[in-house]
């Protein structure tokens, strides 16, 4: 049987499983790789070194200026505090992203994979490291094919060892923004950080080292969802890094290309010199038009650049470009310009600015004081001795000031109605006060009781009110009081 | 079987088992490499498996495995971690005096988790959950108490219980079957139950007497009622003159009362709970909202 199964080779017999080529990405100097050394050090940099960054919150909150605070349930942005119950504002947030997204391939293609997404630049910052110990494209592949002495392995471990402190040092910063980092880096230089710490930089060392230094372009190619719909999002309209066929082709070699010229015959510009090939970091061919490979990052323009300035011929050959502008001087019309404004873009930048402006809105009117209130459910009201009636609540306070905060209980409902709070001694004027802790809540049980001869009925609807004494700040919630039928 | 040869098919290249059957071949596709690996692997297992946790069941036991790993164990242990972590914070409970708990936010809060905790798992079967009550049951969120409501009153009647038949310091009242003893005639109790049912606002029957009413009354009942029915704590007597009453302030249920007696029981819960729990739950009574 096994036998067979061995046998059955065929050409028919097409294998599912591609192995991965390597790609020996070659460097190139030109204006889209210093943006991309630029964007990459401001991500690198703000990444890093954000968690160190202090802000002043007054004495009961901590002063990093972004920290997830998971033991206290806070996240802390600059001036910006998020509760717990207020996490639809990364939902805002996420909408915001996708939009975002969406707006920006509308606008250039895939921006965010060539220049803005963390595996682009961390792939770009460890080829950086790996260009730096084993030199460029050829030297790369040259050491590859050949013998592997003491002096490649000498060069190999040494890259390793880079791209592993830069992992360690990736998922180091990943655990600073989740508690006070000044603290957490004296925890780890002397081994008493929390165990969690220790896993996460371990799970983030791994991760980083993974895909930036050892899967690479694959990731993008195979595990990243984004390619498949921008392929679907994206419009003829849109720039995306464009290989001008209609300038290129016939492709022939420079003194071919100069013959035919001359003879007045058609020769396209491209000299077949394959420098776009050779700096691709996901190592396609972008003459074969836009593919789901391609992340658009723009370094074969700036290689296709290079070349052109030394032929002397106008740079642009593989260019930011639309798909209707190619399809218009293939056909001899004139160029279409590029319109950035048109209804896809105006509806994306709608929804950026109507989710981004009602976030801003609620964030900047939002109370700093809230209320819950909880009838009890068994009993719904008591009746008590002189025939009055008491329904009880259970009221939590919302402080989200760095203070204590006196709040002052009221409530609007059934005629003469009494309040009274249990367990809660504080009651300074004739209200009952409840004195919330800074940045906590606090739950008090709440009697409230109506004499027999203003019980109107079943149920009545009843308002509580509680009211910062100093702020002036009050919030209110809403219920019913039972009573007998 | 007849015929039985292998050929190679040209559309997938393999080979078929050779098994024909009125014209039709059977591909031999075998399962891949890996997934059999997998299938033995998880084969080995599962005999590594037995060998180290309890397995298999015999007669009056089964096998322990090679560490004596019992997932019952296991609560066990997570149990006594539980009763001596909560044992510490307890401890201060034990100590001080139940008016200082309500004093110490700190305390109060841990005696009122506990109590909430014990109230459900041991009270609320027959008062219900928050302490709602039912006919026969009192409310425990109201401010007329038979025993007293204070923080003591609450606490003594926990420990002791009511009619508890194994403690001695009990809380004891026992209102005489009027009507089944013969105390009083069938007209009598009716009479009574009338003058009753108006000490609280209630409406009697047509055609009631009240002076004869009130005269079986300060004879029979004043002695534990009062004279104007307003109960004596101290004896457990009921207050009769305000809106809440435990059997029901309906005639027939007064006439009731009278005719057989009621008498409720509550364990003495000193003999079956530690003392920080009873403290706790005398605590969360408290607070219900009838405290005194």
């Amino acid at each position: 049987m096994k036998a067979h199964f061995m046998s059955s080779t065929d050409e028919t017999d097409i294998p599912l499983y591609a192995a991965a080529k390597k790609v020996y990405p070659q460097s190139v100097k030109g204006f889209y790789r210093s943006i991309k050394w630029a964007v990459l050090a401001v991500c690198l940099g703000v990444y890093y070194f954000l968690p160190f960054v202090r802000w002043n919150r007054g004495p009961n909150l901590p002063d990093q200026a972004v920290l997830v605070d998971l033991a206290n349930r806070r996240f802390y942005f600059f001036p910006i505090e998020i509760w717990p119950q207020e996490v639809y504002y990364f939902t805002g947030l996420l909408v915001i992203a996708a939009m975002v997204l969406f707006l920006m391939n509308a606008v250039a293609g895939r921006i965010w994979c060539g220049y803005l997404c963390p595996q682009t630049v961390w792939t770009d910052l460890f080829l950086a490291v790996e260009r730096f110990i084993e030199g460029d494209r050829r030297d790369r592949i040259k050491m590859d094919e050949g013998k592997w002495g003491p002096a490649v392995l000498a060069r190999k471990a040494a890259k390793h060892f880079i791209w592993l402190m830069i992992a360690w040092w990736t998922g180091g910063a990943w655990v600073l923004y989740f508690a006070d980092a000044p603290t957490l880096v004296k925890e780890l230089a002397f081994g008493t950080a929390p165990l969690t710490a220790y896993v996460w930089i371990g799970i983030l060392t791994f991760t980083t080292y993974t895909l930036a230094g050892i899967m690479r372009e694959q990731v993008c190619t195979y595990m990243c969802p984004w390619p498949r719909i921008q392929a679907a999002l994206t419009d003829d309209e849109a720039l995306n890094v464009t290989y001008r066929y209609d300038r290129g082709e016939p492709r022939v070699s420079l003194k071919e290309a100069t013959k035919l010229r001359a003879a007045g015959a058609p020769a396209g510009d491209c000299i077949d010199c394959s420098q776009c090939v050779a700096v691709c970091p996901t190592g396609i061919d972008i003459r074969h038009g836009a593919q789901l490979e391609c992340i658009q990052c723009g370094l074969c323009m700036d290689a296709c650049d290079n070349v052109m300035l030394k032929i002397g011929r106008p740079k642009g050959l593989i260019a930011y470009d639309t798909d209707n502008n190619v399809k218009a001087r293939i056909s001899g019309q004139p160029e279409k310009p590029f319109h950035p404004v048109r209804p896809r873009t105006m509806i994306y930048a709608a929804m950026i600015s109507i989710v981004g402006g009602a976030m801003l809105f609620q964030l900047a009117t939002r109370s700093t004081a809230g209320i819950n209130l909880i009838h009890d459910r068994t009993p719904l009201y008591v009746t008590l001795a002189d025939g009055s009636v008491r329904n009880a609540y259970t009221i939590r306070l919302i402080n989200k000031r760095p203070d204590d905060r006196p709040f002052a209980l009221t409530a609007e409902g059934p005629l003469g109605l009494k309040l009274e709070l249990v367990n809660v001694t504080a009651t300074s004027d004739w209200r009952p006060i409840v004195i919330v802790p800074p940045d906590a809540t606090r739950e008090v049980r709440l009697l409230v009781t109506v004499p027999k001869a203003n019980i109107k009925g079943k149920s009545e609807p009843i308002t509580i009110k509680a009211s910062d004494l100093f702020a002036g700040e009050h919030v209110l919630a809403k219920d019913h009081f039972f009573g007998p039928e | 079987m007849a015929g039985h040869t292998e050929e190679k098919d040209v559309i997938t290249g393999r080979t078929t088992t050779g098994h024909e059957w009125d014209g039709i071949k059977e591909l031999n596709t075998p399962l891949p490499r890996w997934w059999l690996n997998v299938f033995y692997a998880c084969i080995l297992w599962s005999i590594a498996y037995y060998v180290v946790y309890p397995a298999w069941p015999g007669i009056t036991s089964y096998t322990k495995g090679m560490f004596g790993y019992s997932s019952r164990a296991e609560v066990a242990v997570e149990i006594d971690a539980l009763k001596a972590k909560r044992a510490a914070a307890a401890a201060d409970l034990g100590k001080v005096e139940l008016a200082a708990i309500k004093a110490d936010p700190k305390l109060l809060n841990l005696a009122l988790a506990q109590g909430k905790a014990a109230f459900g798992d041991n009270c609320a079967p027959c008062h219900g959950i928050g302490g709602a009550g039912s006919k026969g049951y009192p409310n425990l969120n109201d401010d007329d108490w038979l025993w007293g409501g204070t923080l003591e009153d609450i606490h003594t009647t926990l420990k002791h219980g009511v009619r508890s038949t194994n403690d001695d310091n009990t809380r004891i009242s026992a209102m005489p079957a009027f009507g089944r003893d013969g105390i009083l005639k069938k007209e009598e109790v009716r009479s009574v139950a009338n003058y009753v049912a108006t000490l609280s606002g209630g409406q009697a029957e047509a055609g009631f007497d009240k002076a004869a009413g009130a005269k079986i009354f300060a004879d029979n009942c004043a002695s534990c009622h009062g004279e104007q029915g307003k109960g004596n704590k101290d004896v457990g007597a009921p207050n009769l003159t305000d809106a809440i009453t435990l059997y029901g302030n309906k005639l027939d249920d007064i006439v009731e009362t009278v005719t057989n007696s009621r008498a409720g029981l509550m364990p003495a819960w000193a003999h079956r709970l530690d003392p920080v729990t009873v403290k706790s739950l005398a605590v969360y009574v408290h607070s219900l909202g009838g405290g005194k």
